[in-house]
């Protein structure tokens, strides 16, 4: 197999470069450099060894905005394959992608749909709309189907701030590649069903920022009790969850300090501890 | 059957480089200057659509003058490669260099085997973290590469435009100065007879900013560029991760798009 970067004679820009037509970078590699497609690669025969999974996303909207929380556990199997992963991505500045499901496939697809929306930005000059984006987010994990009927599925949650409509929307996707767009809150990953059922009692239409902070805390705090593959924020070694929001102001990581704060009043507010609502 | 006429190779080429270097001369003037806090790219260009500047990589632009179809099918080249080899490596791994280098033997290779060569000049730039680590490169037609240092100029009133900067631009001036300067020299009649008035909506600005941590690209228009031309006021910079002042790609203050390994520390 040839480098796909290195073109053909020494230094010269392949003619496949200067072919006009598409503003997708997958469909680029697609003709280009196909081997670095994660859907395009034959797997052999045979069951594929243990690998790790990534567990639990929340994402929930509030009043201008959506957040996102990812906890840091990746399992395999029995074991605990990694306890800092990150599962939250930024997938542009509108945008952001958490995962569950295959780790180093979906961490490959994240970073595919990363640059496929940067490409797109750069050659076009102007941004996806949030529905175009969770299309070719879906259309990835279709191409993906393969994989995932040998076991390496690989489920995200999609959320963004829809410029257009001026509010927070969340999409979430099936292994076929079914879109499906969620209202008001939605979970993925082995401790989803927790979670769901926590932000069903917490969520109310309008919350602020931070009361939508603590709703997803509590919410993945709740999973992470019931759901032995989702990781608790452990403040003995700083480790808490990958929590992100998305407004119009953009996507921004939320620090470990209003993470811990957050933390500290759910748990006062479940031993009825003073301060608590 | 009928003879071809010998041409020796020195008239061929000949023949090209002037060819080519008329198409570009028709065109108006691209200046590309070093300031204290990045680089500025600054075109008299009264399209909003089709663009002499353009944003390669996180700290990496592009700025032609010439057919703008040929430069446009480069500049896409130049986008591809740019994520083929950042997405296949790391971000870290696209360079100026490299590009200049492709982009120089693309350019080299159609001049000297195509029937007609590229009627082109670009200029790849990429701004360091500091001032001795901005490198701007210039590629002709004929695929020879200039690493220039300061300011490059382009297009039309190239030579006239370029002693003019060679007496006033210094290092280290700031923005609203290097802007400012870039517009007086482009205003100038070629006949060298007094100037034209050129406005925000014919000027096409963009700047690589130094400080910013991911994507430096960044195009200046409406309200902020007129602030930083006025010579009465007192923006000589950009406000730091503002950037709703006519920014018509994306706001790109925000951890937009990092690579998973290398998620945006908290801020």
């Amino acid at each position: 197999m040839t480098d796909p970067t290195e073109p053909m004679r020494p230094g010269l820009l392949p003619p496949s470069f200067f072919t006009p037509g598409t503003a997708s970078f997958s469909d680029f590699l697609t003709t280009h450099a196909s081997q670095l497609l994660p859907g395009r690669r034959d797997l052999p025969a045979g069951a594929v060894p243990p690998v790790p999974h990534a567990t639990t996303i929340i994402a929930l909207s509030f009043e201008g905005g959506v957040v996102m929380a990812g906890d840091r556990r990746a399992t395999m199997g029995n074991l605990i394959a990694h306890r800092e992963m990150e599962k939250v991505f930024p997938a542009d500045d509108y945008s952001c992608v958490g995962i569950a499901g295959t780790a180093g496939i979906a961490v490959e697809l994240v970073r595919l749909f990363q640059v496929e929306l940067e490409h797109y930005e750069k050659i076009e000059g102007a941004l996806l709309s949030l529905d175009g984006k969770a299309n070719r987010l879906a259309s990835m994990i279709r191409a993906n189907l393969g994989l995932a009927m040998q076991g390496l599925a690989v489920v995200p949650l999609f959320a963004g701030f829809d410029l257009d409509r001026r509010k927070g929307r969340i999409f979430s996707y099936d292994v076929a590649g079914g879109r499906y767009e969620e209202h008001d809150h939605h979970s993925v990953g082995s401790g989803s069903l927790f979670a769901r059922g926590s932000l069903k009692k917490r969520w109310r239409p309008g919350l602020t920022e931070p009361e939508a902070l603590r709703v997803v805390v509590e919410a993945l705090d709740d999973a992470a009790e019931e759901d032995s593959a989702t990781g608790g924020p452990d403040s003995d070694r700083a480790i808490y969850p990958v929590v992100a929001t998305v407004t119009d102001h953009g996507y921004r990581r939320v620090p470990d300090t209003d993470l811990a704060t957050a933390l500290h009043a759910v748990r006062d507010a479940r031993n009825g501890e003073e301060g608590a609502s | 059957m009928t003879m071809p006429f010998y041409v020796s190779p020195e008239q061929l080429m000949k023949d090209r480089a002037d060819y080519a270097r008329k198409g570009i001369a028709r065109g108006r003037s691209v200046v590309v200057l070093a300031y204290d806090n990045g680089i500025a790219f600054v075109a008299e260009n009264p399209s909003r659509a089709l663009h002499k500047i353009s944003e390669i990589y996180d700290r990496i632009a592009f700025a032609a003058v010439g057919k703008y179809n040929e430069f446009e099918n480069l500049r896409v080249a130049g986008v591809r490669y740019a994520d083929l080899r950042g997405y296949s490596y790391d971000r870290t791994d696209v360079t100026a260099r490299g590009l200049a280098n492709a982009y120089a033997q693309t350019l080299g290779t159609v001049f000297t085997t195509e029937s007609k060569p590229f009627e082109v000049e670009i200029v790849v730039a990429e701004v360091g973290r500091d001032p001795d680590g901005d490198q701007i490169y210039r590629l002709t037609y004929d695929g020879s590469v200039a690493d220039e240092q300061g300011f490059v100029v382009m297009g039309g009133q190239a030579d006239q435009i370029s002693s003019g900067l060679s007496e006033r631009w210094q290092p280290g001036m700031s923005l609203a100065t290097v802007l400012t300067l870039a517009v007086e020299m482009l205003a100038r009649e070629p006949s060298g007879n007094g100037s034209r008035a050129l406005g925000t909506a014919q000027l096409e600005v963009a700047v690589l900013e130094r400080s910013r941590d991911r994507r430096a690209f960044r195009r200046l228009t409406g309200s902020l560029l007129e602030r930083l031309l006025a010579p009465a006021d007192p923006t000589s910079d950009l406000p730091p991760g503002d950037d709703t002042a006519g920014d018509d790609t994306a706001g790109d203050d925000t951890a937009g798009g990092d690579p998973p390994d290398d998620a945006p520390a908290a801020e």
